[in-house]
């Protein structure tokens, strides 16, 4: 954990400088009424034009969080910027650029799903009445619900509603995309083109900020992830980080000389497996496998056997939010 | 997709902080600086004006309040004939002898039996918790719509609402009077006569006091809104407002109050039916309503932008 401490804290601090963050945050907190602490001093950097997976369990704080970047509610610590403006003081100005979908679809039932947009859209003081149809439309024909525009919301689908909910980001282009669950209630085809959909976004160089309490939901998609749990950020950075933690396993009838090479050689968390088995792990780092095989060959050590495990992203992603499924 | 990609790091000004800079490869885009802020707030009202006018529930409630008038009307046509007034709302002596008189009682009657004011408190009691209830409010707030200008858009169109519900009562009170009851030149209580264009204009005056004293609820009910998620929660506060103020309004020991209670102006206009005209009600009305508008806004305003949005 010491770890992505170090990597979030390195990532922060050079957001100062750095203006290559579509959002930022340093000590965002919000302690609801009830005087629960619900966001707890997370300092977010999302960069810009990447992927970035917001990953937690159920009470973790995402939606919470999200909220606060919107301005929809007030952090009660901490300041935050998007797209390098001020929140919420800017906020005029970044919000037209940004796209969202906070906590699930919500939409007047007895308008279709045309109109529905419609009024968001004329909602929108920055947003051109004229080509309003046409971007429209486009919205609609990049969810596929083109054919369903002109059904009443009430007669959606729940996949339906997550789609109408997901283009309402995509009305303008924009700098950043916010989606708040997005796959929620999706059926496995719905949550493919969901993904589908996240690749697409970001090919045109939108930056995509996406939760979910699911890994592997958006682990196919992500560049980079942070991970919330009860409040906090526990883990944020590149997914070549989380996932190049692989450790080391070596095999040999003298685990004690091993231990001993690997040690000199600098490397973190040396074990010797008890008794029985001949086996030594230790952390991998930096270090090369071909390197640590030929100093322990050098050092007398009989190699029966060297892997590098690497943990897989899932096992990763447990350690950091708790295996437990109650809610903490 | 890594982020050492430079060509999707955000535009760089030469100070080196981001600039918001829209894309230009979008049609759209480069108008987006030269944007009308008056078209835009035109195009939002129109959007707000067709959603409360196309809700199921409200177009029945304008229903309702064009049929109480056929149903006054025929009531009125059966008694009076029999019983020849006596007693009843004012002006209901008159309404024998001249149809338009009609629009008066009717108004009378559904400004203090509620109906006018349910209407109103309906109206502007959803306006933001209905928004809130329905979790759209923070779609409209992530637009950004803006929350002073969602504001002050949704006082507009519930004003509108409440012109439209007081003019569609007096109209269809007029025609009903035209059909059923005796219509020509028009008696004033001072005893002279106008004409009955004159007449047919001084009851669409009537109407628009009306409008005016539903507005002035409605920014109570927009408050009220801002205060709870629970819309009915908000219309019945309104209701219960109306009510208390119009039973404190007939307590005697109360009066040094009276002319302070929101409604106690609502029926101050029967000087628009002397001759000379006397003002003095309408205007005392008048400046009552603007005073719990601005009040009421006042708090409906400071609520919402200061609130937290987590429906
Ligand atoms: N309006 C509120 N008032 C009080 N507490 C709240 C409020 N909204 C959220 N919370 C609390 O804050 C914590 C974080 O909630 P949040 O909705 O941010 O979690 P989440 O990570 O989005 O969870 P999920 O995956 O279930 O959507 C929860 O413990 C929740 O009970
Ligand atoms: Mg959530």
């Amino acid at each position: 954990m010491s770890l992505s401490a170090q990597l979030a804290g390195a990532i922060h601090a050079s957001t100062e400088t750095d203006a290559g963050f579509a959002v930022t945050s340093s000590g965002l907190s919000k302690r609801f009424g009830g005087g629960q602490l619900a966001v707890d001093q997370i300092d977010l950097a999302v960069p810009a034009g990447s992927v970035y997976g917001f990953l937690g369990p159920n009470g973790s704080g995402k939606t919470t969080t999200i909220r606060m970047l919107l301005g929809l509610i007030r952090p009660t610590a901490g300041s935050h910027a998007m797209l390098g403006l001020p929140m919420p003081g800017r906020q005029a100005d970044a919000l037209p650029l940004v796209g969202s979908l906070v906590e699930g679809p919500a939409f007047y039932p007895h308008l279709s799903g045309r109109a529905n947009l419609t009024r968001l859209d004329a909602a929108d003081a920055t947003a051109d009445a004229a080509t309003a149809r046409r971007r429209i439309d486009a919205a609609l024909a990049r969810v596929g619900l083109l054919g369903a525009a002109d059904k009443r919301y009430k007669a959606y689908s729940l996949g339906m509603k997550q789609r109408l909910g997901i283009a309402t980001s995509l009305l303008r282009p924009r700098q950043l995309v916010i989606l708040d669950e997005p796959t929620n209630g999706l059926d496995p085809q719905g949550t493919r083109e969901v993904r589908a959909l996240i690749r697409q976004i970001a090919a045109d160089g939108t930056t995509v900020f996406v939760s979910s309490h699911l890994l592997a939901e958006v682990e196919q998609v992500c560049t980079h992830v942070g991970v919330m749990r009860a409040g906090r950020l526990v883990y944020q950075g590149s997914l070549a980080q989380l996932r190049g933690q692989a450790g080391l396993l070596v095999r040999t009838p003298k685990p004690e000389l091993a231990a001993q090479v690997l040690a000199e050689l600098g490397l973190a968390g040396i074990r010797q497996g008890d008794g029985a088995d001949q086996e030594v792990t230790a952390e991998l780092g930096a270090m090369l496998p071909e390197v640590i095989c030929e100093r322990l060959v050098l050092a007398g050590v009989p190699v029966a056997g060297l892997e590098t495990p690497r943990r897989s992203l899932e096992d990763e992603f447990v350690e950091l939010t708790g295996e437990g499924f109650d809610v903490d | 997709m890594s982020i050492e990609q430079g060509d999707r790091a955000l535009p760089q000004a030469a100070g080196g902080a981001v600039a918001v800079r829209p894309r230009l490869d979008w049609p759209d885009e480069p108008r987006l600086a030269q944007r009308n802020p008056v078209s835009a707030w035109l195009r939002f009202f129109a959007s707000e004006i067709r959603l409360v006018f196309g809700r199921p529930r409200n177009l029945a409630l304008l229903g309702v309040l064009g049929f109480v008038p056929v149903f006054f009307g025929v009531v009125f046509r059966l008694t009076i004939s029999s019983v020849d007034g006596g007693g009843g709302p004012p002006f209901l002596n008159q309404l024998a002898g001249n149809g338009v008189f009609l629009a008066l009682v009717v108004l009378t009657v559904m400004l203090t039996v509620l109906l006018l004011p349910l209407s109103a408190a309906v109206v502007s009691g959803d306006a933001i918790a209905g928004e809130a209830a329905l979790g759209t409010l923070r779609g409209l707030l992530t637009v950004p719509a803006g929350r002073t200008r969602l504001l002050a858009v949704k006082y507009a169109a519930i004003v509108v609402f409440s012109l439209a519900a007081c003019l569609l009562v007096a109209a269809m009170s007029l025609v009903m009077g035209l059909i059923l009851f005796h219509v020509g030149q028009v008696t004033l209580l001072s005893g002279t006569t106008v004409s009955l264009g004159a007449g047919v204009l001084r009851v669409l005056a009537v109407a628009v006091f009306a409008a005016a004293a539903m507005a002035s609820l409605s920014a109570i009910g927009l408050a009220a809104s801002t205060l709870t998620q629970h819309p009915v929660g908000a219309i019945a506060g309104v209701l219960i407002v109306t009510v208390a103020s119009e039973i404190c309004d007939q307590v005697p020991q109360l009066s040094a109050i009276h002319a302070y209670l929101p409604t106690h102006y609502w029926l101050s206009w029967d000087g628009l039916f002397r001759s000379p005209t006397d003002w003095s009600g309408v205007e005392h009305g008048l400046v009552s309503f603007a005073v719990y508008a601005v009040i009421f806004g006042s708090i409906a305003w400071a609520k919402l932008t200061s609130a937290d949005v987590s429906s």
